[in-house]
């Protein structure tokens, strides 16, 4: 059932009161990614009432909603259209809201291609820590005008301001997908993926767990044959349910009990780590079920200029994010003043004393 | 007030001495950048080799409390490295070397002073580019793309600067180097490197730049369509994204720049086309032709009175050339021109084109329109001649009102030149005071004593407030009929 109810005066009262009275505020959308994080802290504030698509002009390419806005109901207005969120943003227990997805900066098998909400986020009405409501960016593809503070919200996991409303570049969706697949010991995959990617053929996603990969390509059946015959590939059928099982982890490897590390990666790094992985994002984004020290891990991932976050099960209270140079994280903190000087969003949600 | 020889002194004993220019004769070539009518002679000019000199640099001014205007290759179009009297003119040209060609990873490391099109050149051996392609690729620099987050004829397919950007290696103002983004897709703690991007030298100078590449597409393909009425191109750009087409490329031009273009580069423009529409689209061979036929079909549809598919690559390529000249061959109708680079909902530009139509007639000066159709980001190009009394200020008053008119529309006074100096008036229109103090703020974060550019980009409140008493004549508004985004 669409819903159009704009509750933004009720949300700047609370945010007002909690201000004043420096009470802690925990922002929930849909609720679908209360595993993310660190532990939440404070006063729940629910955005799920504040919910409707406020604009949506296909030929534009652009949509804007409001915060809590499912976004089951945005990816079916986009259908209609033919058009889509190109993140695939993941919705874990089959929930999500816009504003919790580019809050999260989650981004589905689709990335390396479509593009993270930070890319696709071309404005926000902000509601800040002070109780301020604030524009920035608009619902152009490009503006350059002032600094790119809404996508600066892409990621910052609500600590910044409550994203009111927020303008989404969206993109045809392709009218043909197709999924090939392949078996091949690890240390050669990149190597096939790499070859593929270099002959310009739209791959819109990859899968690989073990010696068993797959592949999703974007175009028509004769182009299909073509690709398939040139790469000695194995073309499989009726794979869209196989993708949106891995976008919303609810594949049997996201359901095990032990510490799931999330490593983004340039896609050739090795890490030399013996235990399995599952990757996506041709290699880029690698997933790791490990009990080993957190340390451990992260000392491997950074050497190779990527970075690791305990995305779930394990210690809430620790570090689940890959810690900062001591002067970005000053920067950080520092940037936090700015729009909620009393820290009353999210409080260590992301980052401790942050 | 910093004196000149004592500075002089001190920074020719931190670095080489062919890296301190600062005789009169020689300073000037620095005085403006791509923006002429904007010009200052700074105090120093420093041309440092490497990161290091630009830390030790970076460290002494703050220390000192000297301003510090970054510059790439000086070709931006907003006064954004406009110098500062009394500040330095940090100039990174010599940190001009691509530092590793990754090609496994599809990534190349470059310093800020590579030339855009540099990267291209150099990893096109291995199949690959790199996708921003601002006009003035073949003189612009990564860095100053970086700074101003630059776009070009292919971003609605393949993104902005911003899109196609991995790390940045930043030294701050008090001479530490931080990094910001890492070597895989995404980056730790807050997105700063997006925060970095087209903050136009106001929050740190960028030292190295870590960009994506991308497999060069394998098949390119230009249609060319006439039209007899702007309104019908603008519908057809509607058309062709309604119809699930991703162009690499969709460009428009009207009259006045067809005929500029033709007669400049002979592309085989129509000149009596109201408008042309150029759409590229690329991909692997058969399904670039299928899509091709598709659009000439959407075109036809759309009321275009010619159709024309490039015959051959160097067909496409003057095709393209008629367009990326567009700039050079207005200039040629008149003794100045001033570029604008408002963006604007698509929907938005019939109604658009016609107010600035109007506005010419009222201004009596010519405008040329270029437009960046699949993204909605439109280049006026007012002719005036700088030499008649009181011209230049018709124009810039001219562009001034294009800009609000960008705004008041659901636009931005800014598509991808920058604010820099230049639209520094108009930023209020498009922002609010409690904005404006948030990029301030902002601002103060990374530079609290306001040394990196200052002036630029964000306009003090005190400003507004005059520009506001100087624009709302009689309590009323401009472009009343207009409803308000």
């Amino acid at each position: 059932m669409a819903s159009d109810r704009d509750i933004s005066r009720q949300l700047q009262a609370s945010v007002l009161d909690a201000h004043h009275s420096t009470r802690h505020l925990q922002l929930i959308g849909s609720g679908s990614k209360r595993f993310y994080g660190r532990e939440a802290k404070g006063e729940i504030l629910s955005l799920s009432a504040h919910s409707g698509i406020v604009g949506y002009e296909p030929t534009e390419l652009v949509i804007t909603a409001r915060a809590g806005t499912p976004l089951e109901e945005i990816e079916q207005a986009l259908t209609e259209k033919g058009q889509m969120l190109p993140f695939e943003p993941p919705r874990f227990s089959g929930g999500g809201t816009i504003g919790g997805a580019i809050a999260a900066g989650l981004s589905g098998p689709r990335r390396p291609w479509g593009g993270a909400p930070r890319d696709l986020l071309l404005g926000i009405k902000l509601l800040d820590g002070q109780g301020r409501i604030l524009n920035f960016g608009g619902q152009v593809m490009k503006n350059v005008a002032g600094y790119d503070l809404s996508r600066l919200m892409a990621g910052a996991l609500g600590t910044l301001g409550i994203l009111l409303e927020v303008s989404v570049k969206v993109l045809p969706k392709p009218p043909q997908e197709h999924t090939l697949t392949f078996y091949s010991e690890d240390h050669n995959t990149w190597t096939l993926i790499r070859d593929i990617l270099g002959k310009a053929i739209p791959v819109t996603a990859t899968y690989s767990r073990g010696n068993r990969h797959k592949l999703r390509l974007a175009c028509n059946k004769h182009r299909l044959k073509r690709i398939q015959t040139e790469c000695g590939l194995e073309t499989v059928d009726h794979q869209e349910e196989f993708w949106q099982a891995l976008r919303d982890q609810e594949l049997d490897f996201f359901q095990r009990k032990a510490p799931l590390w999330r490593i983004s990666l340039p896609p050739a790094a090795r890490l030399g780590l013996a235990d399995e992985t599952l990757n996506e994002w041709s290699n880029a984004l690698r997933w790791l079920v490990s009990e080993k020290p957190g340390e451990e891990i992260r000392t491997l991932v950074e050497r190779q200029a990527g970075h690791a976050v305990l995305f779930r099960n394990g210690d809430r209270t620790g570090e689940r994010f890959h810690p900062l140079q001591p002067r970005v994280a000053e920067i950080q903190r520092k940037l936090k003043q700015v729009f909620d000087p009393k820290g009353i969003f999210n409080p260590g949600r992301h980052y401790p004393h942050y | 007030m910093h004196n000149r020889q004592t500075l002089v002194r001190k920074f020719q004993q931190m670095l080489p001495s062919d890296c301190v220019i600062f005789r009169e004769e020689e300073l000037i070539p620095y005085e403006c950048d791509g923006l002429s009518a904007y010009r200052r002679v700074p105090l120093i000019v420093l041309l440092p080799y490497t990161a290091d000199q630009v830390e030790a640099i970076l460290k002494f001014c703050h220390q000192q409390q000297i301003p510090v205007v970054a510059r790439g290759s000086g070709t931006g179009l907003s006064g954004g490295a406009l110098p500062h009297e009394q500040g330095v003119l940090l100039s990174l040209a010599r940190l001009n070397k691509i530092l590793e060609i990754d090609t496994e990873n599809m990534q190349a490391r470059v310093q800020p002073g590579v030339r855009n099109l540099a990267v291209s050149e150099a990893v096109k051996p291995h199949g690959l580019y790199y996708a921003p392609d601002p006009s003035s690729q073949i003189a612009c620099s990564i860095g100053g793309n970086v700074a101003e987050n630059a776009g070009g004829v292919h971003c609605l397919k393949y993104g902005l600067t911003l899109h196609n950007l991995l790390r940045l290696t930043v030294i701050t103002i008090d001479g530490e180097k931080i990094t910001l983004g890492a070597g895989g897709l995404d980056a730790p703690g807050l997105d700063l490197l997006t925060l970095m991007t087209g903050s136009e030298g106001m929050l740190g100078v960028v030292v190295e730049v870590l960009v994506k590449l991308l497999p060069i597409p394998t098949c390119r393909q230009v249609v060319l369509a006439a039209f007899e009425d702007v309104e019908a191109a603008a519908n057809a750009v509607a058309e062709i994204i309604a119809q699930g087409i991703l162009p690499a490329g969709l460009e428009m031009m009207d009259n006045l720049s067809i005929r500029a273009s033709e007669d400049f580069v002979h592309a085989g423009y129509p000149t009596d086309a109201e408008a042309i529409l150029l759409c590229e689209v690329d991909g692997i061979d058969d399904e670039v032709a299928e899509e091709i036929l598709r659009v000439r079909e959407i075109l036809l549809k759309s009321g275009a009175v010619q159709v024309r598919t490039a015959a051959d690559e160097q067909e496409r390529i003057r095709f393209w050339a008629g367009r990326k000249n567009a700039f050079p061959a207005v200039g040629r109708l008149s003794p100045d021109y001033y570029c604008m680079d408002g963006t604007i909902p698509r929907s938005q530009l019939g109604k658009v084109l016609k107010m600035i139509s109007e506005m010419s007639d009222r201004y009596g000066l010519r405008c040329a329109n270029v437009f960046h159709a699949g993204d909605g980001n439109l280049h006026p190009l007012i002719l005036y001649d700088a030499n008649i009394p009181g011209e230049l200020e018709k124009a810039e008053s001219f562009g001034g009102e294009i800009l609000e008119l960008c705004v008041a529309v659901g636009g931005s006074i800014t598509g991808e030149h920058g604010v820099g100096l230049e639209k520094i008036d108009q930023m209020c229109a498009q922002f609010t005071d409690q904005e404006l103090e948030t990029f301030h703020a902002v601002k103060a974060v990374f530079d609290p004593h306001n040394l990196l550019n200052p002036g630029k980009a964000i306009p003090t409140l005190n400003r507004c407030a005059e520009f506001g008493a100087m624009h709302v004549h009689a309590g009323k508004l401009r472009f009343p009929e207009l409803e308000r985004f």
